[in-house]
């Protein structure tokens, strides 16, 4: 069964402020991108029968919302949770387990308002075989296989930085990016070294904010006279590989990313040159070059000069994380949220820095460090 | 100071860890299939097997990449820059580790060098670290 064409994203928005909120709970932060999302598509909230979160418990943002869910999904597998929530969910509409979805994240990332400590069990896999060697976040695990991909295909350190440069010109564009003076390569090499070879200005930014999404039929979609145009689910895929960064198959390219995207394009019906706008979560500098490759939209190997020569920045051929990215933008811990808030945006043709006659637009998930992944096809009415 | 980690063996690690403290570095090898894997578990993940060994592997290993940390772990303080790496064992399997008797700086770690394995006490658990192959001892 395809669920190509038969849901859409109704309501999509983020919350009020973005960046720095000491002033609100991650469960806060749920309920006031959920209370925006309602907003944006006019729902009556009792409508809502399906509910899914990632960060905190379902349950716990549901029964805070007040909602009376007939369907959960609390799928917490990494930042890409919600586009695999937007999946699921999807497929949970089509198949009549429910009629409404709606799908929250909230993150006190920055300011750690409520937010779950962060610890590893030391009897857990990265507990035992990672910890111990002195791992100190994502810095430290995501990048471990870069100077391999380096050394395999001979990627520069001017090519990497490039990736911050061209999201840059991006933020520069959108008043609600963190970061958004222009920098050079020279300014990316000349940051601090936080774990080489990732400068300060090729890891993600550390940020509180929401977002959430509501789904819904196309028929119903359809019906609810809505204000902005429905965003229609084209295809998903979802995948997994290794709870730890240290047990990929490759460190130059993500099992998962490959498995996730295929499938998303095969239902979909499209290949990668269909599509218009492209969104690759960025933790780190480097993950817009595996996205680029392990989807197939250049070559093995060739994503680094593709961005270098500005392919993906304003007026290239692919625009590539258009609202800055986790490098500029917004980035709580789980960003894929907003790499969907914005894929929507463009589709809609209602973002900061607009794309012209966006029709197709992709966004790739990442969980974790290369642990699982995500991948969505979204489209405007005309691609149906 | 704060710290470092010390890892808490599961029944199925156990023998890991307990060749550590006898010097040697132990990994799996499925009996079914021939592959040696690592982490342990009693499965094989390639052929899904039961039929798996414990064996003692070389030590031998290449540096297969790295990342050198300037932002050091709690208990890691007085080491950064401190190198987090992948090594290839002889044997196939890869795995994270630190390494030791090198500088850490890109000039002195060149991936594919040839490495063995030490081991470093650590609250009487013992952690497998590597070392450039041949270096004093």
């Amino acid at each position: 069964m395809s669920v190509r064409g038969r849901v859409a994203i109704v309501g999509a928005a983020e919350t009020d402020r973005l960046g720095v909120i000491p002033d609100c709970s991650a469960l806060q932060l749920h309920a006031e991108a959920a209370r925006n999302a309602i907003r944006d598509c006019g729902i009556d909230r009792r409508e809502i029968d399906g509910f899914a979160a990632a960060g905190q418990s379902p349950v716990a943002v549901a029964h805070h919302l007040g909602l009376v869910p007939r369907w959960l999904d609390g799928t917490a597998i990494g930042g890409c949770s919600f586009l695999v929530h937007v999946r699921h969910a999807a497929a949970a509409i089509a198949a009549g387990l429910c009629q409404v979805v709606l799908i929250t994240h909230g993150e006190s990332g920055r300011s750690r308002v409520g937010a779950a400590p962060r610890a590893a069990d030391p009897a857990s896999p990265g507990g035992q075989f990672e910890a111990p060697y002195g791992v100190a976040g994502p810095p430290t695990m995501f990048p471990i296989g870069v100077l391999r991909y380096m050394k395999t295909f001979g990627l520069t350190h001017e090519q990497l930085a490039s990736v911050a440069v061209a999201q840059r010109k991006w933020a520069s564009r959108n008043p609600r990016a963190l970061k958004r003076e222009p920098i050079t390569v020279d300014d990316v090499l000349a940051s601090p070294l936080i774990a080489y070879p990732m400068h300060l200005l090729e890891c993600c930014l550390v940020t509180d904010g929401g977002g959430a999404l509501v789904l819904t039929s196309a028929e119903r979609a359809a019906a609810m006279g809505l204000q902005k145009p429905p965003v229609y689910v084209l295809g998903t895929g979802e995948s997994a590989e290794a709870p730890m960064v240290s047990m990929m198959e490759d460190f130059t390219t993500s099992r998962a990313f490959r498995v996730s995207s295929a499938g998303a394009f095969a239902e979909a019906g499209i290949a990668p040159a269909d599509a218009d706008h492209l969104m690759v979560y960025d933790a780190f500098a480097h993950l817009p070059i595996y996205g680029l490759e392990d989807l197939g939209f250049v070559g093995r190997g060739e994503a680094g000069a593709f961005i270098a020569e500005g392919s993906t920045e304003p007026g290239g051929r692919l625009p590539m994380n258009t609202n800055g990215g986790g490098l500029s933008y917004t980035h709580t811990g789980m960003y894929g949220m907003f790499a969907i808030q914005e894929s929507v945006r463009q589709l809609r043709g209602e973002a900061a820095a607009q794309v012209p006659d966006v029709e197709v637009s992709v966004v790739q998930g990442v969980g974790g460090m290369f642990m699982s992944a995500a991948t969505l096809v979204l489209g405007t009415a005309a691609t149906l | 100071m704060a710290r470092k980690p010390v890892p808490r063996p599961t029944p199925e690690t156990q023998p890991y860890w307990d060749g550590a403290r006898a010097g040697e570095l132990r990994i799996q090898r499925c009996t079914a299939c021939g592959d040696h894997y690592f982490y342990p578990r009693p499965l094989c993940p390639r052929c899904g097997s039961e039929a798996v060994e414990w064996v003692t592997a070389s030590g031998r290993a290449t540096l297969h990449s790295y990342v050198i940390n300037h932002r050091p772990a709690p208990g890691f303080e007085n080491e950064a820059p401190y190198a987090i790496a992948i090594v290839q064992l002889e044997e196939g399997p890869r795995m994270m580790t630190n390494l030791v008797g090198v500088q850490a700086t890109p000039e002195q770690l060149v991936l594919d060098m040839a490495l063995e394995v030490a081991f470093q006490d650590r609250e009487g658990t013992c952690i497998p670290v590597f070392r450039p192959a041949g270096a004093a001892r």
